[in-house]
């Protein structure tokens, strides 16, 4: 069977159980299609939150940045399930109890403002509708490499599946499929992990080889993997970071923004107890750091097997020959993904760090410049084939990136649809809708959404990559505290949360643009953003923390200045706090 | 009332304290173990680097799923405990 085929078969084999999954959980009410129905266990629950989380970013960008990065990029890992303790003990439980169906509905009834609930509603659109795009762009990337259709196509198919679940079974067809995705992405991911793993150290379970010896050689994985690398000019792989002011507001960043992702929280809304809560944040980890645990060690040894791959005689030996680069490399080289360019027209393909402090060593051995660039985002793609593992694998890979990709577009969507169906139609514009046209048209925001995504993700705006750190951002400075001081200050009032979600974001937003350009376009950036210019050395990717902090000193500020919050809002408060007498998620 | 309303306080307290001891740690291995606190921990080896590597990569994660499930646990307990539970 040919390597096309094979892929295919898996692709094919999994959309086929997401859309059967799909007919099998039909949502028939609001409250099937917001939470589930609210009678999920928390370990389904936990596992649903982890592909919810887990989006194209974890599963195919976030290894490539570690192996770029090295220990500096550790806050990927840090910040990505830190955010979970703080979910855990902060929000899920009170939200939990609170039982409404949205995130903006909560904030509008604690803050007892129609504004305050407008605000959210609208951090909330940003945060996921930029979210979404880097998934839909994903998708199109592993079809386009694995089915060889163009990448539009593969969107469109990858559309129409999502359309199938999220828009027929709401959050009931979305959890069961995401229960779905999870085990197809954590086998696709850990596979070729253990395979690799064994070859390199002998050791069948990565997160230890990670810290084993390396067979060839008998030195350390880590150690052997600093020499090779630093032979050719690049820094250490575990050297220490300089600037540690900015690796920790990158990381609190991170933690914040991934507490306040709405489409996190309300997977907790669809659970049937608060206990159940707070056991599904610790399995949602756990199914999480399954991956989480494993990237790392899958991020050093690509990149240990990529150096070997080039120089089979190791470092200092000559680089191979163009045309007998392994077939992996030729396959990339078609989605230009690997670009090669011979500049000392010898005919080996020279991979080094062109740096000044190199330079000596790079004319002595008669290079002129780099001539490999690699995309960081096809490692984990091309890990398989670099290792030369079977067929199947690689097919398997490509479902996985999928799911990946899928699940969390879905729990985005979904987010972005009852955004719109519940707080803003309902809530805003036509209060005395019926159930029955409620659902519809939730239906029909989630359909404008999807083709909505589509389109951006077929068309990326350029600044596909820097979106991240906006709805990170927006999540941390804005959503993250407002919901945090809605349960554990009863002081804090309409005019106090409504000013600092405001300052949060726009202060975030303003230090963005400065640096990135006005609104992303090129060129309209006041500054470039280069370490020099950061205020403090804090970039721009950061700044979501220091917007917290701002939002949660403005909040304080403007409620200590004006009246208390009414009784009812106390009680309100109040109630949230403790778990007796909570039903199932209702709509009122 | 006066003694429903204090016991729920006195819930409300505890919950708090418990939370304050996690986040403690939370942040001792994440920002302390990890990153600031790394330079002092290079003389402890780990598997070809130094214990900061490992905490960064590895054992800060081990850790919050440890703190939340230690969380949820005694919440459980506290909730029985003060009868506040569902």
């Amino acid at each position: 069977m040919s390597q096309f085929a094979i892929n295919v078969l898996f692709v094919g084999a999994s959309f086929a159980i997401y859309i059967g999954i799909a007919i099998w959980a039909k949502a028939g009410s609001t409250k099937d299609f917001y939470v589930a129905g609210g009678g999920i266990h928390p370990i389904t629950n936990g596992m649903a939150i982890g592909a919810d989380w887990m989006s194209a970013a974890s599963f195919i960008s976030m290894a490539g940045l570690i192996a770029a990065g090295g220990y500096a990029n550790s806050t990927f890992l840090m910040g990505w399930t830190g955010g979970y303790v703080l979910l855990a003990m902060l929000l899920a439980p009170y939200l939990r109890k609170f039982g409404k169906f949205t995130v903006p509905e909560f904030i509008g009834d604690r803050f007892y403002s129609k504004n305050a609930r407008l605000v959210a509603v609208v951090c909330l659109i940003v945060a996921s509708v930029t979210y979404v795009i880097g998934q839909m762009a994903g998708a199109g990337v592993a079809f386009s490499r694995f089915l060889e259709v163009d990448a539009t196509t593969g969107l469109i198919i990858a559309a129409v599946v999502v359309f199938c679940y999220a828009v027929l079974g709401g959050m009931k067809g979305i959890t069961y499929t995401q229960v779905a995705q999870y085990v197809v992405l954590i086998i696709a991911y850990t596979i070729p992990a253990v395979f690799i793993s064994l070859e390199l150290t002998g050791n069948p379970i990565p997160a230890l080889g990670l810290f084993s010896e390396h067979s060839e050689s008998g030195m350390p994985l880590l150690s052997k993997l600093n020499q090779v690398i630093t032979d050719l000019g690049f820094n250490e792989y575990t050297a220490d970071v300089d600037n540690k002011l900015n690796m920790v507001l990158f990381t609190l960043s991170l933690m914040i923004g991934t507490a306040g992702l709405p489409h996190v929280i309300i997977r907790f809304f669809t659970v049937p107890k608060v206990a159940d809560a707070r056991w599904s944040a610790g399995w949602a980890l756990v199914f999480i750091g399954l991956l989480y645990l494993t990237a790392p060690a899958v991020a050093s040894m690509a990149r240990l097997n990529l150096m070997t791959t080039i120089y089979p005689e190791g470092p200092t030996a000559e680089a191979i020959q163009y045309d007998e680069r392994p077939n992996w490399m030729r396959e990339w080289e078609v989605t230009g993904l690997i670009q090669y360019e011979d500049k000392n027209d010898d005919g080996r393909i020279q991979l080094y760090n062109d740096t000044e402090a190199f330079a000596p060593t790079a004319e002595q051995r008669g290079w002129e410049g780099n001539e490999l660039d690699v995309n960081r985002d096809i490692l984990v793609l091309a890990n398989p084939e670099i290792a030369n593992l079977p067929g199947w694998v690689i097919g398997l890979i490509a479902a996985g990136g999928l799911a990946a990709a899928l699940s969390t577009a879905a729990g985005l969507l979904l987010a972005i649809s009852s955004a719109i169906s519940h707080d803003l139609i309902k809530g805003s514009i036509n209060p005395r809708i019926s159930e029955k046209g409620e659902l519809l048209a939730a239906r029909i925001s989630m359909s404008v959404a999807i083709v909505v995504a589509t389109y951006l993700g077929a068309n990326p705006p350029g600044f596909a990559a820097q979106v991240v750190a906006l709805a990170f951002g927006i999540a941390a400075a804005s959503l993250f505290p407002a919901l945090m001081m809605g349960i554990f200050s009863k002081r804090v009032n309409n005019y106090g949360a409504t000013a600092g979600m405001l300052t949060g974001l726009v202060f975030t937003l303003v230090y963005i643009f400065i640096y990135k350009g006005w609104f992303f376009i090129p060129g309209t950036n006041n500054l470039a953003d280069t370490p020099e210019n950061w205020v403090m050395g804090i970039s721009p990717l950061s700044i979501g923390a220091v917007g917290a902090i701002i939002n949660f000193a403005v909040a304080f500020a403007v409620s200590k200045s004006t009246a208390a919050p009414p009784q009812e809002i106390q009680d309100l408060v109040e109630s949230v706090r403790y778990p007796k007498g909570a039903g199932t998620a209702v709509d009122h | 009332m006066a003694e429903e309303t204090s016991n729920a306080e006195a819930y409300w307290k505890a919950n708090l304290r418990l939370i304050t001891g996690c986040l403690i740690v939370w942040a001792a291995v994440s920002y302390g173990g990890a990153i600031l606190l790394r330079p002092l921990l290079s003389g402890i080896a780990v598997g070809g680097t130094d214990l900061g590597f490992w905490f960064a990569q590895q054992g800060s994660i081990l850790t919050f799923i440890g703190l939340i499930f230690f969380y949820a646990w005694k919440m459980n307990r506290l909730d029985k405990q003060f009868g506040l539970g569902e």
